[in-house]
């Protein structure tokens, strides 16, 4: 490639989750993983982006403490991680709800984990399920949402722990193209109300580039960054203005170029 | 069902069954099969009397207590052979064994080592019961889906937490079906168990009308057991067809 990283540049905010040399091989000898370095800035959403197999996922959770490493370390505010911790909350793919448990009480189930008390963490559940505008749907269970508002719940979940850093694991993937939209636009709003760490896990080039503040560019076989990149849009004009944004475009297809050789 | 136009209710087919047994009764072919309303008085007769009421209370006490213990340890084990390869490798023979076993040989083994009481009866019910149960929670729990396991431990749930609130609940509709399916088959241990011990509940009762070829008693009594049969396991079905809705959203 010929812009090579430039990880450097972040040095200026502090890292909230630094990975240094992480191998991961799953048992049967696949490499998902291999020496990988990597950087995530305090208060900033960070693409990890690549296509399948490049081991995107499985990098987001070791830094959950889902999956150990096999070798390398992973460190959250400089602590070395060993398992899930209450700064660090999760959002699942496939939304990962309790199907017989109430929009509410799957809300605040990080909290009820911890031992809140009831009236406590229903209250906190409460404006969190306002947050992410399902308001009204309290009583639901996730059998009578569709995908895009059960991933909102899952959204919900995650910010009620209050965790300083979110993990989102491709959470648009199975929510439709309309949805998408218009979870993406407000997904950038809870960003910058929120002032957390986000991590975000995605295959989507047009998304990666509308999110975040910054793009991890990981290639497959053998999995490495090969590129951060800084989409640098203005973030003050209007959700749907991003998207016409010439900055915004030309990241796009900049990406594209650079990863297409890669496909097939 | 229609027939001629004109629908039937759900239970016609064992009218005509009834009628069918009537008839043959009526024609006095054997002692072994008397009419089925004589056998109807006659049940009317044995059921306020004493015998029957302590027979009955034996019965539902043993069948309690055996089925109470096969729920409270199967699902636990169940659970713990899903989640664990070890304890599944380990456990797994055994449980097949005795899923398939005919368990009514043991009987007597438990006889001589347990007498002739309800103690026996008790591990009889619970040896019919448990296996299924265990087996059930088992395929429940190998059936959650592995994001929901991921969202309990990252969330900070210990083993606990994740058995109580997770594991249960994602394979109630499994383990509920593995319940319905102990307890049809703890009604066959505990009459087994009476009938092999022989001087106890129900067991006593029917040792005593077939010796004395009391026909008409023992159908009475086979027809009350089959209809607490019955009314146990359609009570398991309509639990388990209430926490069926989410078995597919799972």
């Amino acid at each position: 490639m010929s812009h090579m990283t430039e990880s450097g540049s972040s040095a200026a905010v502090p890292a909230a989750v630094a990975v240094k040399n992480v191998s991961k091989i799953y048992p049967g000898g696949v490499e998902a993983l291999s020496n990988m370095t990597l950087q995530f800035p305090k208060g900033e959403l960070t693409s990890v982006l690549g296509p399948s197999g490049c081991g995107k996922t499985t990098l987001l959770k070791i830094i959950a403490g889902l999956l150990p490493a096999n070798s390398g370390t992973v460190s959250v505010n400089g602590r070395p991680v060993t398992g899930p911790g209450p700064e660090r909350a999760f959002v699942f793919q496939d939304f990962a709800l309790m199907p017989w448990a109430s929009v509410l009480r799957n809300v605040a189930f990080g909290l009820e984990l911890r031992g809140i008390p009831k009236s406590e963490r229903m209250a906190i559940a409460e404006k969190q399920i306002e947050n992410v505008g399902l308001k009204g749907f309290e009583k639901h269970y996730p059998h009578q949402l569709s995908g895009g508002m059960r991933q909102r719940v899952g959204l919900a979940r995650a910010l009620a722990v209050d965790a300083e850093i979110l993990l989102m694991d491709e959470p648009f993937s199975a929510v439709d193209e309309q949805t998408r939209r218009k979870f993406q636009e407000d997904l950038l709003g809870v960003a910058q109300s929120e002032k957390k760490t986000f991590i975000f896990v995605t295959h989507s080039i047009e998304e990666a580039v509308y999110l975040s503040d910054s793009i991890a560019l990981l290639l497959p076989r053998p999995s490495r960054v090969s590129e951060i990149i800084k989409p640098d849009i203005r973030r003050d004009i209007d959700p749907d203005a991003i998207r016409r944004d010439v900055v915004y475009l030309d990241t796009v297809e900049r990406i594209w170029q650079g990863l297409r050789k890669y496909i097939e | 069902m229609k027939l001629f136009g004109i629908r039937l209710p759900m239970m016609a087919s064992l009218i005509i069954w009834a009628i069918i047994w009537e008839i043959i009764g009526r024609f006095d072919l054997s002692i072994l099969l008397p009419p089925l309303s004589l056998v109807i008085i006659r049940m009317f007769e044995i059921i306020p009397t004493a015998t029957f009421f302590n027979a009955f209370w034996i019965t539902v006490k043993a069948f309690l207590i055996g089925t109470a213990i096969s729920i409270a340890a199967g699902i636990p084990i169940g659970v713990l052979m899903g989640r664990s390869l070890i304890a599944d490798r380990m456990l797994l023979p055994w449980v097949n064994m005795f899923l398939s076993a005919p368990l009514t040989a043991l009987v007597p083994v438990l006889m001589t080592l347990f007498g002739f009481g309800e103690m026996t009866i008790i591990l009889t019910t619970l040896l019919f019961a448990i296996w299924i149960i265990v087996l059930d929670a088992r395929a429940g729990v190998k059936g959650i889906s592995p994001s929901l396991v991921e969202m309990a431990h990252s969330y900070g749930a210990n083993g606990w937490q994740a058995f109580t609130k997770i594991y249960v609940w994602a394979a109630l509709p499994e383990i509920l079906a593995g319940i319905r399916l102990g307890f049809v088959r703890a009604i066959k241990g505990v009459i087994i168990g009476q009938l092999l011990v022989s001087i106890v509940g129900f067991g006593r009762l029917f040792e005593l009308y077939s010796s004395n070829f009391l026909m008409e008693h023992m159908w009475a009594l086979l027809l009350v057991l089959f209809f607490f049969a019955f009314l146990i396991a359609e009570g398991m079905g309509i639990i388990e067809r209430k926490f069926s809705y989410y078995a597919a959203s799972r």
